[in-house]
């Protein structure tokens, strides 16, 4: 990216970060990418009763070219995921995701033909919110949520340790199959197993 | 013609041709290939001129320009293909389907009242006609269509009211903002909150509620509801009458909506228009009036017609229609507080068990009725058992039950097959059909038309794709 | 003249006086448990699925008015059967005379259903020779709003059905729609594509006999099949 990219872990580059993640999360300028009810309830988001202007997030790129943030709100279906693709694509970094709605985390009520079960199968999700549809209030929590991570995101040589790290953590986790169940589910054990 | 952008073709460089004075730029997305027909051009900003030179020098060539599925005015993915002379749409069609999600087929797996819930994702905007309609198809279906109470109608007709004004208030509030005119949507979603809330106090949600059930509604109006609804009513009004001095009189609306969109009654009743498009054609069809369901010819309001048939009419005739919805809920209301009594029909063997009363902390807990069925009475409990998990039986035939949506004759068809589950629902969405006249009523207009002729059709996707 | 208990006009009628129900598929045992592990003791249960029969004269309200008309306008033998159902009024029509029906129903003064509504596809697996049935749903509005419904069926090793989209344009879209969801071919329509599903897309989604798609769901150890292979009881 720039000179960030190449500064020697410590104090300067910690300060630098700091500093970087207070301006990256103060000017996010969400992409319109409303698809169903989610929408509906982003642009309610937009109105003066929940006001995301004061985030300075009231301006909506049409263009992706101009968008940090994608929030892809409604279900995806077959037909248009290669459009989410392309225009996350378009997107220049650095970008974040989030899937808002349970039809984006995971397909929600639609476990069918049609729908894509989570947007995660395409692009890479930073914040999951569930509701169907979720308040105008949840979506400015994952919102929030999503400042403190940019806020406390690592520039250069720790992004990269940071990175390993997590995939890591990743590789030595117990997938969800192997997890121990909550509760007896009798003959309905796990099938993968 | 099948220039699809979900085609990834490598662009062989011997087969592209060279284009001197424009700075060629490889998109895997937009490669001129052997399956497209003609030079694809990909504007990167700030090139438009270069480009409509390039081609201005070949007359033979047509400029074929994709709007969307992602755009800020298609109203949802709604993709539009124009073919372009200038400034002036030669042909306009519409590419729909990016949110097909296969609600009818889903709609197959599950019981009647369940299938209450995927219908009012449809069209997520007037979810509680969708699910008028449904029921009411049902109810035909049963045989019970005057055994359900008369509070249960009202209750229905009071909730459909309220969603015709926020629908009309998205419909304008979007329209504006497609226009420019910002103000107009945040005066418009402000008066939509309004209600949004009073839906939240009714029936739990803001929107897709799933309320309306089979046999009558989900529960009754908790105490509060009513006042609740006379406090906002004349904010309402106040607000339907700021968006009214916004836009009516507005020189800079006229001249973008007056003659724009024209579809006369002949082109309506070819393409099967209803709803607020044929009435500002002329044409009174209205069917609250000409077939009232859920009681609505006990109420007294007028369904205002316009002759214009252009894009201001359609703006005009739906801020009426707000007013005289008002008008309803406000005799329903009284009606309402006036006669209590049962919102559920009363065969136990249909009737949505668990007549809750929501709490204080929000969550329904009737501990009277609770009691009841674990108590005293078996059958209940059985009723309740039976009707939750397997759902009741619907003879077998098919139905088609109609509402007057605020996009036009919303109907469901229902064929059942005498088990717990719908056989095939389809529905006949307004979104749907209108959608239709889009390229009847965009070819030979601006490019800047089309936004404000879709707009005033009002389509939405999730009823277009179901 | 009194009448005997014996006297013709007294007796029941015979069997084939009145029209008998449709069968289309058969149900077996009671709870819908469709696959091993049938507790109910139902199991052996064989109930027909039926749908009802062809109407008998006066069919009631101005159904009679409307069927008089049909019956002046159209030709002998077009309408296979009448029915009517729960306050509605169905006309099957064989798919050859489609397009005539279809055009008398519109042009026909006393009948004149202008408006097309919507086409609609409905598949039935069980009824052989006869698997798809699409159904035209008509309103007059210069003959008092009145409705009617216009069902025609096809074979699933044929499923050609002649298109109405020179009579009513408003089919253009729900003919393509039904293309897309059911295999059901319109001959003679002007662009008969998918319109719902993506262009390439293999099948035809709300066919009975196409799966209704979708993934296992796990949760800490727990799989849920999707909804069309769960055990269910309804």
């Amino acid at each position: 990216m720039g000179i960030e990219e190449k500064l020697p872990a410590g104090f300067l580059l910690t300060t630098v970060e700091q500093v970087a993640g207070y301006m990256r999360k103060s000017s996010i300028w969400p992409a319109t990418f409303g698809l169903a009810c989610c929408a509906i309830e982003m642009m309610a988001v937009g109105t003066p009763d929940y006001d995301i202007a004061r985030f300075g997030m009231e301006r909506f790129s049409a263009t992706p070219r101009q968008a940090d943030l994608m929030i892809v709100a409604g279900r995806v279906s077959q037909k248009m995921a290669p459009v989410v693709r392309q225009v996350y694509d378009q997107m220049p970094e650095p970008k974040w995701v989030i899937s808002m709605g349970v039809c984006a985390s995971s397909g929600g009520m639609f476990n069918n033909y049609a729908i894509v079960q989570g947007v995660d199968h395409i692009i890479p999700v930073d914040v999951y919110l569930p509701g169907c549809p979720p308040r105008p209030q949840m979506l400015l929590n994952a919102i929030l949520t999503l400042h403190d991570q940019i806020q406390h995101s690592k520039l250069g040589v720790n992004r990269v340790a940071a990175a390993r790290a997590a995939e890591a953590a990743a590789l030595a986790a117990t997938p969800t199959h192997l997890m121990a169940p909550t509760h007896d589910h009798g003959e309905r054990r796990s099938l993968l197993a | 013609m099948a220039t699809d952008s979900t085609i990834f073709t490598a662009a062989d460089p011997d087969e592209v041709e060279q284009i001197d004075d424009l700075d060629e730029t490889v998109d895997v997305y937009a490669a001129a290939g052997e399956e497209s027909e003609g030079r694809v051009f990909n504007a990167v900003g700030g090139d438009w001129d270069d480009i409509v030179g390039e081609v201005g020098s070949r007359p033979e060539e047509r400029i074929v320009v994709n709007m969307g599925p992602q755009h800020p005015s298609t109203h949802g993915v709604l993709r539009l293909i124009l073919e372009l002379e200038g400034e002036t749409v030669t042909e306009a069609r519409a590419g729909i389907g990016y949110l097909h999600t296969g609600i009818e087929k889903n709609m197959e797996f599950r019981t009647w009242t369940q299938g209450v819930t995927f219908c009012t994702r449809m069209d997520y905007v007037m979810p509680l006609f969708t699910e008028t309609a449904y029921c009411l198809a049902v109810e035909k279906l049963l045989g019970i269509t005057d055994q359900i109470p008369a509070r249960a109608s009202a209750i229905r007709v009071l909730m459909m009211e309220l969603n015709r004004v926020t629908s009309h208030l998205v419909c304008m509030g979007t329209g504006g903002m497609e226009m420019g005119a910002t103000t107009v949507m945040t005066v418009g979603f402000r008066e939509r909150e309004r209600i949004l809330s009073i839906f939240e106090m009714i029936s739990g949600l803001r929107m897709n509620h799933a309320y309306i059930r089979p046999g009558g509604v989900a529960q009754d109006l908790p105490a509060g509801a009513i006042q609740a609804i006379r406090d906002i009513l004349p904010e309402v009004r106040q607000g339907i009458h700021e968006l009214e001095l916004l836009m009516v009189e507005n020189p800079i609306l006229k001249g973008r909506t007056v003659g724009v969109g024209y579809l006369d009654l002949t082109g309506c009743m070819a393409l099967g228009i209803t709803g607020p498009m044929l009435r500002a054609a002329g044409y009174p069809l209205d069917l609250r009036k000409s077939e009232p369901y859920c009681g609505y010819e006990k109420y007294d309001f007028d369904s205002p017609v316009r002759t214009g048939a252009d894009a201001y009419d359609r703006l005009w005739l739906r801020l009426q229609e707000c007013y005289e919805s008002l008008k309803i809920v406000e005799q329903v209301i009284d009606e309402l507080q006036n006669n209590p009594g049962p919102v559920m029909v009363e065969d136990k063997k249909i009737a949505w068990p668990a007549q809750l009363a929501v709490g204080p902390d929000g969550m329904g807990n009737s501990l009277a009725h609770i009691k009841e069925i674990m108590g005293t009475s078996m059958e209940s409990l059985i009723h309740h058992f039976k009707l939750v998990t397997e759902g009741f039986r619907v003879p077998a035939g098919q139905v088609y039950a109609s509402v007057e949506s605020p996009k036009g004759e919303l109907g469901c068809h229902a064929v059942s097959d005498g088990s717990t589950r719908p056989y095939r629902v389809h529905f006949r969405e307004p979104s749907f059909n209108n959608l239709q006249a889009v390229a009847a009523m965009c070819e030979g207009a601006q490019v800047a038309d089309v936004i404000v002729a879709v707009a005033s059709i009002d389509p939405v996707m999730g009823g277009v794709d179901r | 003249m009194t009448e005997t208990p014996q006297s013709p006009e007294n007796l029941p009628a015979g069997p084939g006086a009145t029209p008998e129900p449709v069968q289309r598929g058969e149900r077996t045992g009671m709870f819908g448990a469709r696959d091993t592990g049938d507790t109910s003791g139902y199991g052996g249960l064989r109930t027909p699925i039926l749908f009802p029969a062809a109407a008998v004269r006066p069919y009631g309200g101005d159904f009679d008015v409307i069927a008089d008309a049909v019956e002046a306008a159209i030709p002998d033998g077009h309408v296979e059967r009448i029915v009517v159902d729960r306050g509605e009024l169905t006309f099957v029509v064989a798919r050859e005379n489609l397009a005539a029906v279809a055009r008398a129903l519109r042009d026909d003064p006393a009948l004149r259903f202008e408006l097309c509504l919507s086409v609609s596809g409905v598949h039935f697996p069980a009824d052989a020779g006869k698997e798809l049935h699409v159904v035209y749903h008509l309103m007059s509005l210069t003959n008092d709003g009145r409705r009617i419904r216009v069902e025609v069926t096809a074979p699933d090793a044929d499923p050609h059905i002649p298109s109405v989209v020179d009579t009513y344009p408003a089919a253009d879209w729900h003919e393509r729609e039904t293309w897309d969801m059911f295999g059901v071919i319109f001959d003679g329509h002007p662009a008969l594509t998918r319109i719902l599903m993506p262009d390439d897309w293999p099948g035809h989604p709300q066919r009975k006999d196409y799966p209704l798609g979708g993934i296992p769901v796990e949760y800490k150890g727990g799989t849920v099949p999707p909804p069309d292979q769960r055990r269910s009881y309804n």
